[in-house]
């Protein structure tokens, strides 16, 4: 009998070509293909990532702008030490200290210098009538450290006219005014709106109101001496530690905090005893789950619905190593396009919601972070899909 | 033994293999003391009933199962204790497989099958693409190298199924039942080209089958029957088959199969409506 078919001289060719020989590297191709084969799995893979990531940075993003709003007024003003009636729980939570606390510290050896800052709640009326309640904030405008910041229309200068104050275009529609030098009253008290900021936002969603540290003591109805708070500026050869323990001996009744101290006080309050920041968490923490849980979902489904090929792919040779190195290809892609567009819709969100008094902030390191959640969170998806890899039978190619 | 197998490499040896499934009276013993060498330069057939161990074998045979007792030796090493990781090793350097269904990888196009099982193998070669284009063009199909699974025809796919489990040079190939799937001119296509590649003198082919077209290509034919080897024949390559054998009353002669044919390449391409082996290949009768 005669028999002619194999050409095996081109194999034997090719097995004896000349040149360096290299690994083929296909794990990844067979993984994106396989992630490409069923669109519609891949569509609802992506949904669960992008709802993740989404909802992640959404929520992380509310978590840092509310600390930047809690932190507003403590993170623009400059002092070494504050000086604030006992128990106070945040900057926005204010009440009035006993008195005469800046003469005291400026009496104390290490302080540099010493200024007063009125804060208090008061009542707006609008011009159109109707009433809101704001923060009104009274510093030294031209020489102290806490001062009205991003001024886009009038000038700091203005708050020397006589009731002038500053208020923020982001509440101008709670404040029932649109346009600077419109005319309101505070505390039964004609004020006109002097200098117009953008984007001092609050996190109790009373607008801040600034004015001179007089006017303020003047429309809150304080003395003279009379601060909600004092800010200390050390000499540069002071020792923090000991100035403080000094203030204490001298201030009994008020309480001595660091800058960071007072921020971390006044986060921590509204974020967590509130429980507004616990929210916030808890809905990350549940993007997070419900991105795993869908992952891996769909990654098992796609795993098993390749199980013959897995199967022969280990009938042929491939290690453990190498069928997970597939799976897990094919979640850090997953991972990649997932965080992609979570990404950009997360960013499209954040635009949306720029000029209104919902600060989400996406910062490079919350991004990072995010990414690392996604590719994390793909990793750990892919776990159930690598159990159901490890318990295949390559016998099972004979049966199939 | 006689004096061509004296001659010869051996491959692959199983020395009274023994496969044992469950326990107490769920126990199964497919394999009751099986003995079998493989050499170098042969296409060796087993056959036997449904039932009588010759896929339990095959897995054994191809480091897919671990022997309940007896011993393995693929290609001078001894697959005693080794465990999945080991008989993966093994079979990733000597071992190359035919399935009946053919399971080729879906997504991926002819050359890309190829590729991938000397990804699996890591087997290191100059050009990959053009390794995996020597592959096929070893089975005739280097027009297809760029179809997918799903574009190929059962030959078709086959023949990629033999260029994949030629690639990375295993020293045995394994092919389960691989005309079972395939019409008599494809099937026999598919065993001319077993039969070519078992003429590798570093290499043996075993081929597990019911289907008695197959028989004149093999250079040996073993029988098993429950869980033993009962014969074992080395018919004359006279272009005509075996005679029947008593443990395959089961299996009727083929009456196109009993014709032996000779596969000749095809003097003129393939057209695009003829791509299957039988553009390939002219199949003359020998009657």
């Amino acid at each position: 009998m005669q028999v002619q078919a194999a050409d095996t001289g081109a194999l034997l060719a090719a097995e004896n070509a000349q040149g360096k020989p290299r690994i083929v590297r296909m794990a990844g191709k067979l993984a994106y293909r396989n992630l490409f084969h069923d669109r519609l799995s891949l569509i609802v893979t992506l949904t669960g990532i992008v709802f993740s990531v989404v909802l992640v940075a959404v929520q992380c993003g509310l978590y840092i702008g509310s600390e930047t709003m809690i932190a507003a007024m403590l993170d623009n003003s400059k002092g070494d030490l504050w000086i604030v009636p006992f128990g106070t729980k945040s900057f926005d939570d204010p009440s009035f200290l006993i008195g005469h606390e800046k003469y005291a510290a400026l009496s104390t050896p290490g302080i540099a210098g010493a200024e007063d800052l009125v804060v208090g709640f008061a009542g707006w009326r609008k011009p159109k009538g109707g009433t809101t309640a704001v923060l009104l904030i009274g510093s030294d405008y031209q020489n102290g450290s806490l001062k009205p910041w991003n001024i886009t229309q009038g000038s700091i200068g203005e708050l020397a006219e006589p009731f002038a104050v500053a208020a923020d275009d982001t509440y101008f529609a709670d404040l029932g005014i649109d346009k600077l030098g419109d005319i309101a009253e505070i505390n039964n008290t004609r004020v006109r709106v002097g200098a117009v900021t953008h984007g001092i936002r609050s996190f109790t969603t009373l607008p801040y109101v600034f004015t001179s540290l007089q006017r303020a003591r003047q429309l809150l109805d304080a003395a003279n001496t009379q601060a909600s708070y004092t800010l200390i500026r050390l000499a540069p050869d002071a020792n923090l530690e000991s100035v403080r323990a000094d203030l204490n001996d001298r201030l009994k009744d008020r309480e001595i905090l660091t800058q960071r101290e007072f921020r971390s006080r006044s986060v921590d309050y509204w974020l967590f005893q509130t429980g507004a920041g616990s929210a916030l968490i808890a809905g990350a923490a549940l993007g997070m789950i419900v991105g795993v849980v869908i992952v891996a979902q769909t990654l098992y489904s796609s795993t098993k619905d390749h199980l013959n090929e897995f199967a022969t792919l280990r009938a042929l040779g491939a290690s453990a190593g190498y069928i997970h190195k597939v799976i897990l290809i094919q979640a850090i892609m997953s991972a990649f396009l997932g965080y992609g567009i979570g990404m950009l819709l997360s960013l499209l969100i954040i635009q949306a919601t720029k000029g209104t008094t919902l600060l989400i902030i996406m910062t490079p390191n919350l991004a990072l972070l995010l990414f690392a959640l996604t590719l994390g969170m793909c990793i750990i998806a892919a776990i159930s899909a690598i159990f159901k890899v490890t318990r295949i039978d390559p016998a099972g190619v004979f049966s199939r | 033994m006689n004096e061509r197998e004296l001659n010869r490499k051996t491959l692959l040896e199983a020395k009274n293999i023994v496969k044992v499934f469950g326990s107490g009276s769920f126990q199964v013993k497919p394999l009751k003391g099986v003995n079998l060498k493989l050499y170098a330069g042969e296409l060796t057939l087993l056959m036997g009933p449904s039932g009588s161990g010759k896929t339990t074998l095959l897995s054994i045979l191809g480091c897919i199962l671990s022997p309940t007792e007896g011993e393995l030796v693929v290609a001078g090493n001894s697959t005693a204790g080794l465990d999945a990781e080991g008989l993966a090793k093994i079979r990733r350097k000597h071992v190359g497989f035919v399935f009946q269904g053919y399971n080729l990888f879906p997504t991926m196009t002819a050359s890309e099958n190829v590729m991938l099982a000397l990804d699996v193998r890591a087997a290191p070669v100059v050009d990959p693409p053009k390794h995996a284009v020597a592959a096929l063009t070893a089975v005739g199909l280097a027009h297809r190298a760029t179809a997918f699974p799903s574009k190929l025809s059962g030959g078709e796919k086959q023949r990629v199924a033999l260029a994949r489990a030629l690639a990375g040079r295993p020293s045995v190939i394994l092919a389960d039942e691989p005309t079972a799937a395939l019409d008599a001119e494809n099937g026999r296509a598919v065993m001319a080209l077993l039969a070519e590649v078992a003429k590798d003198p570093n290499r043996a082919v075993l081929a597990v089958t019911h289907d008695h077209r197959t028989m004149p290509y093999a250079d040996r034919i073993i029988r098993i029957e429950d869980g033993v080897i009962s014969s074992e024949e080395r018919p004359k390559k006279d272009g005509n088959p075996p005679a029947a054998h008593h443990d395959d009353h089961h299996h009727e002669p083929q009456p196109v199969a009993a014709q032996p044919a000779t596969i000749e390449p095809a003097t003129t391409q393939p057209t695009g409506s003829d791509k299957s082996l039988r553009g390939r290949f002219r199949i003359r009768r020998n009657a």
